[in-house]
C-alpha cells in the first residue's frame, strides 16, 4: 500500500478503531437502506409487501455474515479483534475458575521450573560475575599435564603468558584464599582473593571509595599490605564508614591498609563464593601455605583469566597460548616439561564450583523440558475437555459469521492468556528460587556458598519464547477439535458413548500416554540418582568414616612460630592419646575429600624410565605418626611413620598400592629409594589405595611423607574415638585450652560428614530431580484422572446399560481401572524404552549404578502403577455408583 | 459511479452473487482509497450512502481495464486460433 492510499485509509482505520459502534451502526443503516429500497422496488413491480420483503431478503443473503465480512473488510480490525478476544478470553476464564486455576498452576510450575533453571545457568555458569562487562570475552586459564588433566600456573609462567599473549586484551590473577579477620578481640574466617594489580581494571569494576591496586603492588614479598574490601563488609563490619580509606584491618594477623571499597553487587570472580576482600599477589605468603612462591616457576597456585580482544575466538587464542607454553617447555625443562596451558569458557572454569555443578545442570535442562511438556499436555487435555463443552458456543459463532480463522485466533488468544499468566507466575517462582542452589549446596557442603540465579534480559527472552511455544501448543490442541465443527453440529443430540471409544478420544489418550511416558523417564532418573547418592554415602572410601573426627587448631592467627607449633602439636597428641575413648590422634596437612588440594611433587624412582614427554608427578600428604592407624588405612607392608621420623632423621615415605604397581612393577618397594622434590627418601611402607579427592575417582598413585620432614603450620587433627562427636570435641577443647587459653578450634566434623559433603553436587541433583520428578508424577496423575473422569462422565449411558444387564459395581470398577492401566502401561512401555536410551546421559552423576539397573526400573514401574491406580480410583468409584434407572430414562 | 442501490445486474446473475456481498467489496475498495463514500439524502429523504470513484481509483481502474483488455484479447485470440 503506498502513501496516497494511506491518506485515504488511515482516517477510516482510526475512525473504526476509536468509534467502532458508530461505524458499525452506519454499516447496518446502509444495509437496511439497501433492503428497504429493494422492497420498495419490488412493491412497485406489483408484489405484495410480504412477498416483496421475502424476495429482497433472499436476494440480499445472510445479513449477519455480510455484516461480519464488512467488519473484516475494514482495516484496523486486527488490534480490535485481539482486544475483543482478550476481553472475551478473560471472561471465559472467570466463568470457570477451577479450570483456569488448574491450567495456570500447571503452566506456572512448568514455565517456572524452566525459568528457574535458566536463571541459575545464567547466574552461575554464563554470566557469573555481576557488574563485569563482556563476560563472553573472559576465559579461565590453567595448566594442563598429560595424565592429570588440570594444574594451576606459577606466577612466572603467568607473567610470561601475559607478556606474550597479543590476542589477549588483558590477563589477570584471582586465586581464592581463606583468611582470618580480626575484629576487636575475636577472629572470624572469611574468604578473599589474591589478585594481580590490574584485576579491577581488567574487569572494568571501579571502587566506589578509594582506589584499586596500582601497578607494582603485586611485586615483592609481603611488600604491599593493602586491601580492597567488599561492599557487604564495608556496610556490615564498618557501618558504611565514609572515612574508611586509610584505616587498617588485621588479616591473618597482618595489619593491612584499606585502600578501596567495591560497588554493591560485585562479588569477585570465584563461582560459588561471595569474595569479601582482595589483596595483591605480593601478599601471597601471608595468605597461602608453603612459603614465598612468586619467583618459583615450580610452585603452581595461580588461578587466572584472560580477556580476549574483540573478535578473537577461543581457538585462535588457544593456538597462541599453546605456542607460548611450548616455548616455556623448551626454556624451562626442569619445571615445565610436558606442561601446556589451556583456555576454558567461564562455565567450564576448572578451578571453581562451576565445573562440579555442570553435570547437574545439564541433566536439569532436560528434566525441566520434560516437566514443561507434561504441563502442556495437561493443559491441552483440559482445554480439549472444555472445547467439547464449548462446541455449542463455537457452532453459534460460526453460524453468525465468524470465520474459522477468527475462531482459531480466539483460541490462540485464550491460550496466550493462560501461558502469559503462567509465565508471570513462573517468573515469580524463579525469583523465589534464585537462592535455592546456594541453600542446597551450603547445607550439603557445610560452607557458605554463593550461587545466585540471575533473572536478566536473556532469561526473560527465553521464557517469553517458551510462553509463545506453549501458546501455540495449547491453543492448537482444541483447534484440532473445531476443525470437525459444522453449523448444524450443536443441534445433534448427545450420543451415548462407550468408555474409551469416543471419537477423537485418541488425542486425549495420546496426551496421557505421552505424560506417563515422560514421568516414567523422570522417575527412573530420580531413582538412579537417589541410588547413586546412597552408594556414595555408604561405599567405603578406603578409610574409616564414622569413628574419626577432624578438627583444626588456630595456631597461625594466635601468632605461633614453627618451633612453638611443633612443640604444641607433640604435647597435644600426647595428652589426647591418654584420654579414655580416644584410640589415637594424628595431624595431617590435608583431609581427604575436602576442597583443599594435595601438594604434588615431581618424582624419580630407581629403575623406572619415564617416556620422553612424561614428567612423573604424584600427589602426596604430610602426615604425623599413627595417621594411617587413626584413619584405618590398611598397611600392606613395612611400617607406619613414628615420632622418630623427624627433621634430623633420614627422609622416608610411604606409598600406596597403585604407586607400587606403576613405579616398581608390583614389587615391594620397602627399602628402595623415591625422589621427592629433588631429594631422595627411603620407602618404609606400602598402604592400600583409598579415595583422596572424590568418591568417584579411580585409584591413583599417592604417597605420604612425615609431617616433620615437610612441615605445615596448621594441619588438620584427626582423632579416632569411641565417643560421640560432642564429647570428643569437649575433650579436645579442654586439652587445647590446658596448653594455651588463647587457641580456638575450627569446625569439628566426622569423616562421614566429609564424605557426605563431597557428595553435595549429587545432593543438589538428587533434590532437584526428585522434586521435579514428583511434580511430573503429580501432573501425569492429574492428567490421567481428568481423562478417566471425563470418559466416565461421557459414558454414563453405557455404564447404566451394563449395570442393567447384570454388571455389578465391582465389574464397573475393574472396567474403568483396567482402561486407565492400559493407558499407563502404554506410557510406561514407551517411557522404559526412552529411559534405557536416555539414562546414560546422567553419566558422571551416577556412581556404581548401572544406567539400566533393573531394581531402579522396577521401582519406577511400581510407583507409576500405584499412582495410576490411585488416579483412576475416584472416576472408577463414580462409575460403579451409576444408577441404571436414572441414566437410561434420561 | 453514483451507486444505484443495485437491482439484479447481469454480473450478479451470471456469477451467482447475492446483493449483500457488494457491501464487503465496497468497504474493501473504500479502504484501499479507490472509492469514496458520502452520506446524502436519498429519494425518499432518508440518509443513504453514495460511493464515487477517487482519482486513485480511476487510475487503478484504467490500469486494471487495460490489463483485462490485454488478457481477454489474448485469450480470445487463443480461442479463435483453436477454432481456425
Amino acid at each position: 500500500m503506498d502513501i496516497e492510499q494511506w491518506l485515504y485509509s488511515l482516517p477510516l482505520r482510526l475512525r473504526s478503531f476509536f468509534y467502532p459502534n458508530q461505524v458499525d451502526q452506519e454499516m447496518k443503516e446502509e444495509l437496511r437502506e439497501h433492503l428497504e429500497q429493494q422492497i420498495r422496488e419490488n412493491i412497485a413491480k406489483g408484489m405484495s409487501p410480504e412477498e416483496a420483503r421475502r424476495s429482497a431478503m433472499r436476494a440480499m443473503g445472510g445479513i449477519a455474515q455480510i455484516e461480519q465480512q464488512c467488519r473484516d473488510a475494514r482495516g484496523g480490525s486486527v488490534l480490535r479483534d485481539f482486544l475483543q478476544d482478550l476481553r472475551y478470553g478473560f471472561r471465559q476464564l472467570r466463568r470457570s475458575p477451577g479450570f483456569s486455576a488448574l491450567a495456570i498452576l500447571c503452566l506456572t510450575l512448568g514455565i517456572g521450573a524452566n525459568a528457574a533453571v535458566f536463571s541459575w545457568l545464567e547466574g552461575i555458569l554464563f554470566r557469573p560475575y555481576p557488574l563485569v562487562a563482556h563476560q563472553e570475552q573472559l576465559f579461565a586459564v590453567a595448566g594442563t599435564v598429560p595424565g592429570k588433566r588440570i594444574d594451576l600456573l606459577s606466577w612466572p609462567d603467568f607473567h610470561d603468558l601475559r607478556r606474550n599473549c597479543t590476542l589477549c586484551e588483558d590477563s589477570f590473577v584471582s586465586t581464592i584464599a581463606g583468611s582470618t579477620l580480626n575484629i576487636g578481640d575475636h577472629a572470624e574466617v572469611t574468604t578473599g582473593s589474591i589478585v594481580s594489580a590490574n584485576y579491577f581494571d581488567a574487569l572494568g569494576v571501579h571502587p566506589i571509595l578509594g582506589r584499586g591496586f596500582e601497578a607494582g603492588e603485586d611485586v615483592g614479598n609481603d611488600a604491599h599490605p593493602v586491601v580492597v574490601i567488599s561492599y557487604q563488609m564495608w556496610r556490615n563490619r564498618f557501618r558504611s564508614d565514609r572515612e574508611i580509606i586509610g584505616k587498617t584491618q588485621r588479616l591473618n594477623n597482618v595489619p593491612h591498609t584499606i585502600i578501596g571499597v567495591v560497588p554493591e553487587g560485585f562479588h569477585g570472580t570465584f563461582v560459588g563464593r561471595a569474595i569479601q576482600f582482595w589483596v595483591p599477589v605480593s601478599m601471597q605468603e601471608t595468605f597461602g601455605s608453603g612459603g614465598y612462591k612468586l619467583e618459583d616457576r615450580g610452585a603452581r597456585w595461580i588461578e587466572s583469566y584472560v580477556r580476549l580482544k574483540p573478535g578473537v575466538s577461543r581457538a585462535q587464542a588457544q593456538q597462541q597460548i599453546s605456542a607460548i607454553a611450548a616455548r616455556l617447555q623448551t626454556s624451562y625443562p626442569a619445571t615445565n616439561r610436558g606442561r601446556s596451558i589451556g583456555l576454558w569458557a567461564l562455565w567450564q572454569t576448572p578451578f571453581n564450583h562451576a565445573g562440579e555443578l555442570l553435570p547437574s545442570f545439564e541433566v536439569m535442562v532436560a528434566v525441566v523440558a520434560f516437566v514443561l511438556l507434561i504441563a502442556c499436555a495437561n493443559v491441552g487435555n483440559l482445554l480439549l475437555v472444555r472445547s467439547f463443552v464449548r462446541r455449542h458456543e463455537m457452532s453459534v459463532r460460526l453460524a453468525i459469521g465468524a470465520s474459522r480463522g477468527r475462531l482459531l485466533k480466539q483460541l490462540l488468544t485464550e491460550g496466550l492468556i493462560l501461558s502469559a499468566l503462567g509465565t508471570a507466575g513462573g517468573f515469580l517462582m524463579a525469583y523465589w528460587c534464585r537462592q535455592l542452589v546456594t541453600m542446597l549446596l551450603s547445607v550439603g557442603s557445610g560452607k557458605a556458598m554463593y550461587l545466585p540465579g540471575a533473572i536478566d534480559g536473556r532469561v526473560m527472552a527465553m521464557s517469553a519464547g517458551i510462553c509463545l511455544v506453549v501458546t501455540l501448543i495449547i491453543g492448537l490442541v482444541p483447534a484440532l477439535q473445531t476443525r470437525h465443527l459444522d453449523v448444524a453440529g450443536p443441534l445433534k443430540a448427545e450420543s451415548g458413548g462407550v468408555v474409551g471409544v469416543r471419537s477423537r478420544g485418541w488425542i486425549r489418550s495420546g496426551l496421557v500416554i505421552f505424560q506417563v511416558c515422560l514421568s516414567f523417564i523422570l522417575l527412573v532418573g530420580a531413582a538412579l540418582l537417589l541410588e547413586s547418592l546412597h552408594r556414595i554415602r555408604t561405599t567405603s572410601p578406603g578409610f574409616s568414616t564414622t569413628s574419626v573426627a577432624v578438627t583444626g587448631v588456630s595456631l597461625v592467627v594466635s601468632g605461633y612460630d614453627v618451633p612453638r607449633a611443633k612443640t604444641f602439636q607433640n604435647e597435644l597428641i600426647d595428652r589426647l592419646s591418654g584420654l579414655p575413648g580416644i584410640e589415637s590422634a594424628a595431624f595431617a596437612a590435608v583431609t581427604p575429600l575436602g576442597y583443599a588440594g594435595y601438594p604434588s611433587s615431581p618424582i624419580a624412582v630407581d629403575g623406572y624410565q619415564p617416556s620422553p614427554n612424561e614428567q612423573p608427578e604424584v600427589e602426596y600428604n604430610q602426615v604425623g605418626p599413627r595417621y594411617l592407624a587413626t584413619l584405618g588405612i590398611p598397611l600392606l607392608s613395612g611400617r607406619e611413620f613414628a615420632r622418630s621420623d623427624d627433621e634430623i632423621a633420614p627422609l622416608v615415605a610411604i606409598v600406596n598400592r597403585t604407586m607400587m604397581i606403576r613405579y616398581w612393577r608390583g614389587q615391594d618397594p620397602v627399602g628402595r629409594r623415591l625422589q621427592v622434590k629433588g631429594r631422595w627418601a627411603r620407602v618404609v611402607g606400602v598402604v592400600a589405595d583409598s579415595k583422596y579427592e572424590s568418591i568417584g575417582e579411580t585409584p591413583k598413585p599417592f604417597f605420604y611423607v612425615p609431617l616433620r620432614q615437610d612441615f605445615v603450620m596448621e594441619p588438620d587433627l584427626n582423632i579416632r574415638t569411641t565417643q560421640s562427636l560432642q564429647s570428643t570435641l569437649a575433650a579436645v577443647l579442654r586439652e587445647v585450652h590446658a596448653l594455651d587459653q588463647n587457641l580456638a578450634l575450627y569446625e569439628t566434623i566426622t569423616l562421614q560428614e566429609q564424605v557426605n559433603r563431597a557428595a553435595s553436587p549429587q545432593l543438589v541433583a538428587v533434590t532437584l530431580v526428585s522434586t521435579l520428578g514428583g511434580l511430573a508424577l503429580l501432573l501425569a496423575a492429574v492428567g490421567l484422572y481428568g481423562v478417566m473422569s471425563y470418559s466416565v462422565a461421557q459414558s454414563t449411558r453405557e455404564l447404566g446399560l451394563r449395570m442393567a444387564l447384570g454388571a455389578d459395581a465391582a465389574n464397573l470398577l475393574r472396567l474403568v481401572i483396567s482402561r486407565g492401566l492400559r493407558l499407563t502401561a502404554g506410557g510406561i512401555l514407551f517411557g522404559a524404552v526412552a529411559a534405557l536410551a536416555l539414562t546414560r546421559l546422567l553419566g558422571q552423576l551416577l556412581y556404581n549404578v548401572s544406567p539400566h539397573d533393573p531394581v531402579v526400573f522396577g521401582l519406577a514401574l511400581a510407583v507409576m502403577t500405584t499412582t495410576a491406580i490411585f488416579a483412576c480410583l475416584l472416576p472408577a468409584w463414580r462409575a460403579s455408583r451409576t444408577d441404571p434407572a436414572r441414566v437410561l430414562r434420561a | 459511479m453514483g451507486h444505484q442501490p443495485a437491482s439484479e445486474t447481469n454480473v450478479q446473475r451470471v456469477l451467482g452473487v447475492s446483493d449483500g456481498s457488494l457491501y464487503p467489496a465496497f468497504h474493501k475498495l473504500e479502504h484501499r482509497g479507490w472509492i469514496r463514500a458520502h452520506w446524502k439524502p436519498s429519494e425518499n429523504n432518508r440518509r443513504a450512502k453514495f460511493y464515487s470513484l477517487t482519482g486513485l481509483g480511476r487510475k487503478q481502474l484504467e490500469k486494471e481495464t487495460a490489463n483485462w483488455n490485454r488478457l481477454s484479447a489474448a485469450i480470445s485470440e487463443i480461442v479463435q486460433l483453436k477454432e481456425a
